[in-house]
Formats: structure tokens, C-alpha cells, sequence
């Protein structure tokens, strides 16, 4: 699609190389003009609607940080009730503290209830927001100013939270990971999401520059690697069913930390190496990532 | 026609006649009875709604104004902690200009835990931009919830609105009610229709960033309505008058005001033990009266003014107390009075009541003895000596 015909304008004021920025523009072009969405306080929301300008073409609604599940909810109840919600799509977005912390209660409650909503979450690894801290889904190891490395510590302590098994969970229907390294499917999920009637779920890997201290022009390069390395595996889960992506060919954890200024401590590290490449082996045997034997 | 009912059930009764098509509360006493009952009428299909039974009060709120927003007139019900609880949302519902209508079922706040009646829980709120009405009665929260709609999705005004009703003592009270009808309620409150809204069609930001090049004219714009609301609400309610025959839900009353030296002012329930008393200490020649206030939000400095100019002597009841400093409807009324410079009357402060402690009319009377003694800020009326030692 020409980017002037896109859902979500240019004009905006992300930072070159926003890989959030470019998932959003994937995930409402794919849904269509026929969509409103709720979106949670944080980057996204900041960066394109500040007064007097918008760089949506779609309803959005922005309320608060740990709502947009609730008022996604409410949205939804709304159309129900106006006999409206056939043919509209309601979609509630959120960065990776907007889920999986502040807001995975209202989430919680939204998937539990069966609302009609597909929830996004962009996952960039941090409170980018407010100067890159620590959230439930920071990486192991991960240099962020709430988790410095430092005499007594690696950085980050804990593995990534779970986002798609605790959704899977609840026994939705359709729960995806994607990745802005793979657009095509992106855009993919997000169509099959939406032809599903029930909450749905899909986790996005973005890459942030300034917070992970890459070049503006690695985003992809980037994000392809944290799923090759099996940091972040690619999964879809439709009716309790797991069904990975399988990695050709799996490569070492450095090749993706190398690129990155928040692991550069890992490599001078051989325990904390060691740490994050486990992560990534406990990821390929969780989730079957390695392609059968032939 | 009048029926005798319990306070939630004809709040119930009242909600479902405004025709709301979204309803979402989270249980917590003494408010849990209205929305059982709307519930029920759900579940009866008495009323077309969506009933949303969300995780909590936060989310409760979360969702009425998504739902508003999709331009459904919505509802929720809530107290005490779980007002504080959405309190935040509160605060965005009124910034993002939504005429939701919240009745909350006055309750004490913890620490310590207690879910019997004062008026610290609005109180904590009063400040988000919300109306605020007062109900004396059980006829006054019915009626002051057709108001709250109409005002609020008035497009003069386009503000939420909160119907305070004490937790118990009217949720829970019988009494007699004038139940509206169906038709009378239409022919006041008509469907809800707004431009303000997320619509495929139409499609527009909602809840944008505010920088400081515009913020403080957005906020400023909240209370220039505020503003206009004061002149609005005896508008509507003389329309309220026309439809259903009676008074409701103006911005103060007065009782036995013409020439009182003394006068109460207070708000919600307790005006019906204050107007007892009023009545036993002028059996006794005591020229004294009471002023209600019904709408403290926006705050009717005017109205009450007027009301008080007289006065010798004014006497605040406050349910809540801002800690630290004085009852909160106190520090506003002394504010409004002092504006009258050498003919501002003697305004002393009382707390009474708080977490549901009775306030019999020896309370009142003990109020009208130290309001004619010193002037005083914040005294707390019906305090157990015996537990202070």
C-alpha cells in the first residue's frame, strides 16, 4: 500500500527507526478503515496525537495507561448494543508496561468477559516512554536505567513474562506472536485475528533505537535476529493449539546482542552470555522452533 | 405514581426509565442493590442493555466511557473505596467531556476499613470536573438521576455527573416514591445523540495530548461550563417541573430562611435531622433555618450568598473532613461568605457523622450551642470522650 493511502498518516513524531511505528501502520492498515481503536497511554499515543493533530484516519480513543482493554471493552459493548458490531473491528493497543503490568488486569477481565476486541500489544522491552525502565517484559540481562549493570548485577534479572501463554490461557481463540523483521506476517495475523469473533491476542516484537541503542537503520535487521537467535519465538495459538514457526537455521544469541547497546556488558560476561543464551534454548524446546528432523 | 420503596431499587427503577444501553458496575457495599436490580431488568429484558460485568471499579469506569464515547448513554454505580479506585478515570471521563452518570452510594474511606455512610468518598473527588448533586431522599435520587442525564448531555454542558445518595441510609432506606412513568421520563430525557463520538463514518481523534500550548484553555473551557451549569440547572429543572409536577434538583433549598439568625447548611441526608431540629429551636424562639446544598458542584457561590447574606450566624455539617485542615464544604462556604467583606456572618465548622456514626438531633442541637460560642473551624461533633482518654 502507498504510504498515502495508508490508515495511519505520516507526519507523526517517532523516532527514525520506531519499529512501533511501523507495527501500528501494519496492524490498521490491515484491519481497515471499518475499525476503532483504544489505545493505552505511551509512546504510540504520544507521538501521534498531540493537539491539534492526529495521524489516524480510523476513531481512536486515548484515555489512560492500564485502560485501553476496558474502554476497548466498552467500545465494543456499545456497537453490540447499537447492533452495529458486525463489520466493525475493534482493536485496543498497548506498549509492552500497558500490558503486561499496569494493564494486564483490565486484559484479564477483557479476555475473560468474550469481548469482540483484537489486542495489540507493541513490545519494544521497556518504559520507553518515560526514559527506557524496566517492565514485566524487559529480556534478561537487558541494560535498561531501572536495571544497570553494575558490581552487583547483570541488569535485568527475570526472563520476559509470558504474554502469549498467559493469554492463551484464558482460552481465547486466536493468540499470535509477530514481529515488525517479518511485515507480511504481521499484516497476515492481524487479518486472520479479526475474520475470528471472540478476544484475540497478538504480541508484537518492535525494535526501539534509542532504547536498545541500535542504529535507526537495524530495526529490521534487529528484529529479525531476536526471532533467528529463538529470543523471541513466533507462535500462533488457535483454540489452545500451538503451532510454531520454525527457525531454518538458529543462530547464536551474540549475533542479536552484538547489535545492541543495552547487552553490551553480556558480552564481556561469559555467565550473563551463557544466561540469555539458555533463555533462548529453554524458548526452542518450549515451543518446538527447531523444524523435525528430516 | 407512589410506591414504597427502597432507595436502590427506585434508583434502579429511575435508571432503566433514562434507557441506558450500557451498564457496567463492580460490587461493593452499600451500593450492590442498584445494580442487582438493573442486573435483573437486564436478565428480564425489561431493559435493552449490555450489562458488562467487569474486574474493577477502575475498569468499570474504563468502560462506560468507552461506551459513552461510542455515543451510548451509559451508567455505573460505585462507593468509597472503589470511587477512589476509579478515581483516576474520574478525573479523564471529565476531561474527555462525557455526560456518563455515576450515582455513588456515600461511604466512609479506610483506614479504618467501614462500609457505613459519610461523605469522605466524594469528597476525594470533588475537584475531577463532575456535577455533583446531593440527594436529601429517596424521591430526590430518583428525580436527581433523570436531571443528571438531561444536564449532562445537554450540549451547553457535555460533563458527567455523580448523584450522591448516603450508603444506607437512603440506599437501603423505605420510602415513600413518586415513580415516574416511561412516558414522562421520554417526553423529559430524549435519546442521547452526539457528533462527540467514534463513528467509522466520522472518523476523529479522541483523547489527545494536551501540551502546555493548549492545556490550560482545555482545562479553562471545563470550568467555563461549570460556570454556565450554575445558570442551566434552574432551566432544566423548571422543565423537570412542567414534565413531572414537582420540584428537583435546583442548586440550594432553604427552610425556614426568611429570618433566620442562625442557619445550617448542609447537604444530603442529614438535612432531614437538621430540619427536625430547625423546627424544635424555633418552637423554643430560636430564629434559626437550614440551607441544603443540592449541587455542590458546580459550586452555587451566588445562590448561596444570597441565601446566607442575612445571617448571623452559619453552621457547616460536613460528613468529611479534609485531614489536616476542615470539613471540605466548610473551607467552601467560609471561602464564598468571606467575599462579603464587614458582612460576612460569624461561619464555624462541624464535622459529624463520619463512618456512619449517628447523628441524632442532639447533635444538632449541640452544633447550635457552639455555633453561638466561638467561631470555629473544625469541630467534631458527638465524640465518645471515654475513647479519646
Amino acid at each position: 500500500m502507498a504510504q498515502t493511502e495508508t490508515l495511519f498518516k505520516p507526519g507523526h513524531t517517532a523516532c527514525a527507526g520506531c519499529g512501533q511505528a511501523i507495527a501500528a501502520r501494519l496492524v490498521v492498515d490491515a484491519a481497515g478503515k471499518n475499525t476503532i481503536i483504544a489505545n493505552a497511554t505511551g509512546c504510540l499515543e504520544v507521538f501521534s496525537t498531540k493537539y491539534p493533530q492526529s495521524a489516524w484516519a480510523v476513531p481512536w480513543i486515548h484515555s489512560l495507561f492500564e485502560n485501553a482493554a476496558a474502554v476497548a471493552s466498552g467500545v465494543e459493548s456499545a456497537l453490540r448494543h447499537l447492533g452495529k458490531k458486525d463489520g466493525i473491528n475493534v482493536i485496543a493497543q498497548a506498549g509492552d508496561g500497558g500490558t503486561a503490568d499496569i494493564g494486564l488486569q483490565a486484559l484479564s477481565g477483557m479476555f475473560e468477559r468474550g469481548h469482540d476486541v483484537l489486542y495489540v500489544c507493541y513490545d519494544n522491552e521497556a518504559y520507553m516512554n518515560t526514559g527506557i525502565q524496566r517492565s514485566g517484559l524487559t529480556p534478561m540481562d537487558s541494560n535498561t536505567t531501572t536495571s544497570p549493570p553494575g558490581s552487583a548485577s547483570r541488569g535485568n534479572p527475570r526472563p520476559k513474562k509470558p504474554m502469549a501463554d498467559i493469554a492463551a490461557a484464558h482460552g481465547i481463540p486466536y493468540v499470535a506472536t509477530a514481529s515488525v523483521g517479518y511485515p507480511q506476517d504481521v499484516t497476515r495475523k492481524v487479518k486472520k485475528a479479526l475474520s475470528i469473533k471472540g478476544p484475540k491476542y497478538i504480541h508484537v516484537h518492535v525494535p526501539c533505537p534509542l532504547g536498545w541503542r541500535h542504529g535507526p537503520g537495524q530495526t529490521f535487521a534487529v528484529a529479525k535476529l531476536a526471532v533467528e537467535t529463538g529470543l523471541f519465538p513466533l507462535i500462533e495459538i488457535e483454540n489452545g493449539v500451538l503451532k510454531p514457526h520454525t527457525i531454518a537455521q538458529v543462530k547464536p544469541v551474540e549475533e542479536y546482542l552484538k547489535l545492541q547497546g543495552r547487552f553490551q556488558h553480556v558480552l564481556k560476561d561469559p555467565e550473563a552470555l551463557k544466561q540469555v543464551q539458555a533463555v533462548a534454548d529453554a524458548n526452542i524446546r518450549k515451543y518446538n522452533l527447531k523444524p523435525a528432523e528430516a | 405514581m407512589k410506591e414504597f420503596l427502597e432507595g436502590s431499587y427506585a434508583v434502579a427503577q429511575a435508571v432503566k426509565r433514562c434507557r441506558p444501553g450500557v451498564i457496567s458496575a463492580y460490587p461493593i457495599t452499600p451500593q450492590t442493590h442498584i445494580v442487582e436490580d438493573l442486573a435483573q431488568m437486564v436478565a428480564d429484558k425489561e431493559l435493552d442493555a449490555e450489562f458488562v460485568n467487569v474486574e474493577s471499579e477502575h475498569s468499570a469506569a474504563s468502560v462506560v466511557l468507552g461506551a459513552e464515547a461510542t455515543g451510548v448513554r451509559a451508567f455505573t454505580a460505585t462507593s468509597s473505596q472503589g470511587l477512589l479506585l476509579m478515581a483516576e478515570v474520574v478525573f479523564n471521563i471529565a476531561g474527555m467531556r462525557l455526560p456518563v452518570v455515576m450515582a455513588t452510594a456515600n461511604r466512609a474511606i479506610s483506614a479504618p476499613i467501614n462500609i457505613w455512610n459519610d461523605q469522605q468518598d466524594v469528597a476525594a473527588v470533588r475537584d475531577a470536573g463532575w456535577v455533583l448533586f446531593f440527594a436529601e431522599n429517596n424521591q430526590e435520587a430518583v428525580d436527581l438521576h433523570l436531571m443528571a442525564y438531561r444536564l449532562g448531555e445537554d450540549p451547553r454542558v457535555m460533563l458527567p455527573v455523580m448523584v450522591n445518595m448516603d450508603g444506607f441510609i437512603l440506599t437501603h432506606g423505605m420510602e415513600v416514591v413518586d415513580m415516574p412513568t416511561q412516558e414522562e421520563v421520554d417526553r423529559f430525557l430524549p435519546p442521547y445523540t452526539t457528533s462527540y463520538k467514534l463513528d467509522v463514518e466520522n472518523p476523529q481523534t479522541m483523547g489527545f495530548l494536551g501540551d502546555p500550548d493548549y492545556y490550560l484553555e482545555m482545562r479553562y473551557m471545563v470550568e467555563a461550563t461549570h460556570r454556565d451549569v450554575l445558570k442551566i440547572i434552574p432551566e432544566i429543572s423548571a422543565e423537570f417541573k412542567k414534565v413531572f409536577g414537582r420540584e428537583a434538583g435546583g442548586l440550594v433549598e432553604g427552610y425556614r430562611l426568611e429570618d433566620a439568625q442562625q442557619v445550617f447548611v448542609a447537604a444530603g441526608s442529614v438535612c432531614g435531622t437538621v430540619r427536625e431540629a430547625v423546627d424544635a429551636l424555633r418552637k423554643d424562639g430560636k430564629k434559626v433555618g437550614l440551607l441544603k446544598i443540592m449541587t455542590y458542584r458546580p459550586f452555587p457561590k451566588d445562590a448561596i450568598l444570597a441565601a446566607l447574606a442575612g445571617a448571623r450566624e452559619v453552621a457547616v455539617i460536613d460528613k468529611a473532613i479534609s485531614l489536616g485542615s476542615a470539613g471540605p464544604m466548610y473551607l467552601d462556604v467560609s471561602a464564598a461568605l468571606g467575599t462579603l467583606g464587614a458582612r460576612c456572618p460569624k461561619t464555624s465548622g462541624f464535622v459529624l457523622g463520619l463512618g456512619g456514626r449517628d447523628i441524632p438531633l442532639k447533635s444538632i442541637f449541640e452544633t447550635y450551642e457552639k455555633l453561638t460560642g466561638k467561631q470555629t473551624d473544625c469541630t467534631f461533633i458527638g465524640l465518645k470522650p471515654e475513647l479519646l482518654a
